[in-house]
């Protein structure tokens, strides 16, 4: 028995209930769960204090017996990127968390020379000028620096590592989920976004449709696989395997808005000691996916870890696109019916 | 889209406050002196600085690249779009007695469909489980429409071409073309969507052009068939539909490879580049012999041929132009970080002009 998509309210021009684009309170009773569904969950995840260390990559892989593969999806293939210590390389169909490493430097203005006895500028200048990376910032004024182990100075540079495990966003509004034609993409009774592997006909329309690159197609089974912040470890009232593995509580897991406002005390902290560059990303709800289910703390700009720095769920623009196909149907009859019309050639 | 105000003195036109990747310039740049530079002049390019400004994660694609296969999807495409047409053609010489149209219309958009159906069953992971495809109708998924425009299509083209073979049932068979060419327009334009609706940059952002240059390919390869196919004397429409989906497709191309920028650009470079040159060539060549020469039945051979080939030629084309903007994540991040850069520059506009004078 077919069913018919609830979203449809969404083409009327009305959008009173945000079907396919803006924030959505409660996307889970939005999607029909009785009033008493769980509350929504997902994952804040503070890279600040991630030292990758990839035992959410593995205890991911072990829970859910996920095959191993290269950096490139290459099932059964050992390979490294030779690149950086990041050889997962991507998420995709057989890596559900992955940990981003990236080494990054930058120049730092060193002092110059004070020429002549110290105080025979009459006092004008410190006895030592503090480094700094361009007027205004101080090299000094970031995080803990000078007991960060993840940064260290190196003559006129400094170094430091960024770390992020990421991982599928179950976003509100869900681009992989809206388009799947079989219905095998779904929303749990915990608002999120899951894959029944027994529906799923490997049309992999989903996978160009991620805004952040997330599910993909496995190779030599067709299907596509992506987190499912582990579905059978939440209906047992377990937390997700990764979330369980970090060691730092890089990955923590909880009811979302209960994360949320335990992330914004986290950036404000951040801030107030001065760490630039800090900002939380996905936690947004007005944000083209209304806000995401897996949100992150990050420290640089998010393209510098592989992810999009503005995603958009492709199907807010979907009723332009019907608009467009259906003057275009049109177009084609009223064409060819014009071209019958006239004198027999 | 992040939340946080960065600290006094970092605006956002200082990305990372200095920071750079440690390991000298970003992959991406190897990449494209790899792929022998490929920058061409024109409107869309985007300056070198803008280059350096650029990053990404080892050069790595943002979003993941169709898994859809080539030739299968592009063919898909081509035939589906073909059939559609072909069937309101059909359709309508049934109506206005030319037989000979009619048959040929007819053949063309069952096999076509037939074809069409059979290449997106083989580009399934799953092809035993396409039958799911029918499970569900999802207003939001213009695979899941489109699949069930294509299952009645793809019934009633077979049946009416194969009523016109054994020439049996003749009034059953002007009900079935009817009913074909009655879901022919959808078919030629439902695919565009199928494509846009993604995050590939370069099919999502000509959202709006897309259904046309697929209707104008679509009839240019309908008509551009019949018209070889079928006798001087009943082929006039054909002609018309030809040389009229010509003129669309190549005019709704032109604001696809012009119009959007950096994400027309892969539109224009690199094998999809070639692909829609010949493909242009081919149309415009097919058209102008069409309007020229179309009333000698050689030359609407060739005319037809030549239009058909274009048909061809812009569908893998625009799925080639497609996978390379998906896999280079610059058209993915520059468009975003523009936007978001516009935003940030108006929001803090709107703060100045709204907020408290210091």
């Amino acid at each position: 028995m077919t069913a018919i998509s609830s979203a449809s309210a969404a083409f009327t021009g009305e959008d009173p209930g945000n079907r396919l684009f803006g924030p959505v309170p409660d996307v889970t009773g939005d999607r029909g769960y009785a009033d008493d569904h769980p509350a929504r969950v997902g994952f804040f995840t503070d890279t600040s204090v991630c030292i990758g260390c990839k035992a959410c990559e593995v205890a991911c892989k072990e829970w859910n017996l996920l095959p191993m593969d290269d950096a490139k999806g290459t099932v059964d293939a050992l390979g490294l990127t030779g690149a950086s210590y990041d050889n997962t390389g991507m998420l995709g169909a057989n890596s559900w968390r992955h940990v981003a490493f990236v080494e990054q430097s930058r120049a730092v203005d060193l002092p110059m020379p004070t020429v002549g006895l110290p105080g025979a500028d009459g006092g004008q200048r410190p006895l030592e000028d503090p480094p700094v990376v361009h007027p205004g910032v101080p090299a000094s004024a970031t995080t803990a620096e000078q007991t960060d182990p993840q940064r260290t100075s190196s003559g006129d540079r400094e170094i430091r590592w960024l770390m992020s495990s990421d991982v599928c966003k179950h976003c509100t509004h869900a681009a992989c989920l809206d388009v799947c034609p079989t219905g095998s993409l779904f929303r749990t009774e915990f608002g999120t976004v899951v894959v029944q592997e027994d529906i799923c006909n490997g049309c992999g329309y989903c996978v160009p449709a991620c805004p952040y690159g997330v599910i993909d197609q496995r190779q030599d089974d067709g299907r596509v696989f992506k987190c499912t912040l582990c579905y059978d470890r939440l209906t047992d009232g377990l937390q997700p395997a990764c979330a369980s593995a970090c060691p730092t509580e890089s990955i923590q897991f909880g009811d979302l808005d209960a994360l949320q406002a335990r992330a914004d005390e986290r950036l404000a902290a951040l801030q107030t000691k001065g760490v630039e560059g800090a900002r939380l990303y996905g936690r947004d709800e007005t944000d083209g996916v209304g806000g995401a289910g897996a949100f992150f703390l990050l420290l640089d700009e998010p393209e510098v870890y592989g992810l999009p720095p503005d995603p958009v769920v492709t199907t807010r623009d979907l009723p332009a696109m019907w608009r467009s196909v259906g003057a275009g149907a049109a177009m084609v009859v009223g064409l060819v019916a014009s071209a019958f019309v006239g004198r027999r050639r | 889209m992040t939340t946080g105000e960065a600290p006094e003195g970092v605006g956002a036109g200082a990305p990372g406050a200095g920071w750079r990747r440690a390991d000298g310039p970003p992959a991406q740049d190897r990449e494209q002196r790899r792929r022998g530079g490929g920058r061409r002049g024109g409107r869309g390019e985007i300056p070198m600085v803008d280059e350096a400004e650029f990053t990404s994660y080892y050069g790595r694609p943002v979003i993941k690249p169709p898994v859809w296969k080539t030739p299968d999807v592009p063919l898909y495409l081509f035939l589906g779009g073909a059939a559609g047409s072909s069937a309101v053609l059909g359709a309508l010489a049934e109506g206005t007695r030319r037989p000979a149209l009619a048959r040929v219309a007819h053949l063309t958009a069952g096999g076509g469909a037939l074809a069409s159906v059979a290449f997106l069953i083989h580009d399934l992971g799953r092809p035993s489980r396409f039958l799911n495809m029918l499970r569900v109708l999802k207003t939001t998924s213009p695979l899941s429409v489109g699949s069930w425009i294509l299952a009645p299509f793809s019934a009633l083209t077979t049946a009416t071409a194969g009523a016109h073979l054994l020439g049996w049932f003749p009034l059953l068979r002007r009900l079935t073309g009817v009913g074909a060419a009655v879901l022919g327009g959808p078919m030629t334009t439902y695919t565009a969507a199928l494509l846009a609706n993604t995050a590939v940059p370069s099919w999502h952002e000509v959202h709006r052009e897309l259904p046309f240059v697929f209707a104008g390919s679509a009839m240019a390869a309908g008509g551009g068939i019949t018209m070889a196919l079928t006798p001087l004397d009943e082929a006039g429409p054909a002609r018309k539909v030809a040389a009229l989906g010509a003129v669309i497709e190549f005019g709704a191309m032109q604001r696809v490879e012009h119009g959007h920028g950096l994400v027309s650009e892969p539109y224009r470079t690199g094998r999809a580049g070639k692909l829609l040159k010949a493909a242009r060539a081919c149309t415009s060549a097919g058209a102008g012999l069409t309007l020229v020469a179309g009333r000698s039945r050689p030359a609407a051979v060739v005319s037809g041929a030549l239009v058909t080939a274009g048909s061809v030629l812009t569908r893998f084309g625009i799925f080639d132009a497609g996978m390379a903007s998906a896999k280079d994540p610059k058209y993915t991040v520059e468009p975003q970080r523009a936007r978001a850069r516009a935003r940030d520059a108006a929001g803090s506009r709107e703060a100045a002009s709204t907020g408290t004078r210091p």
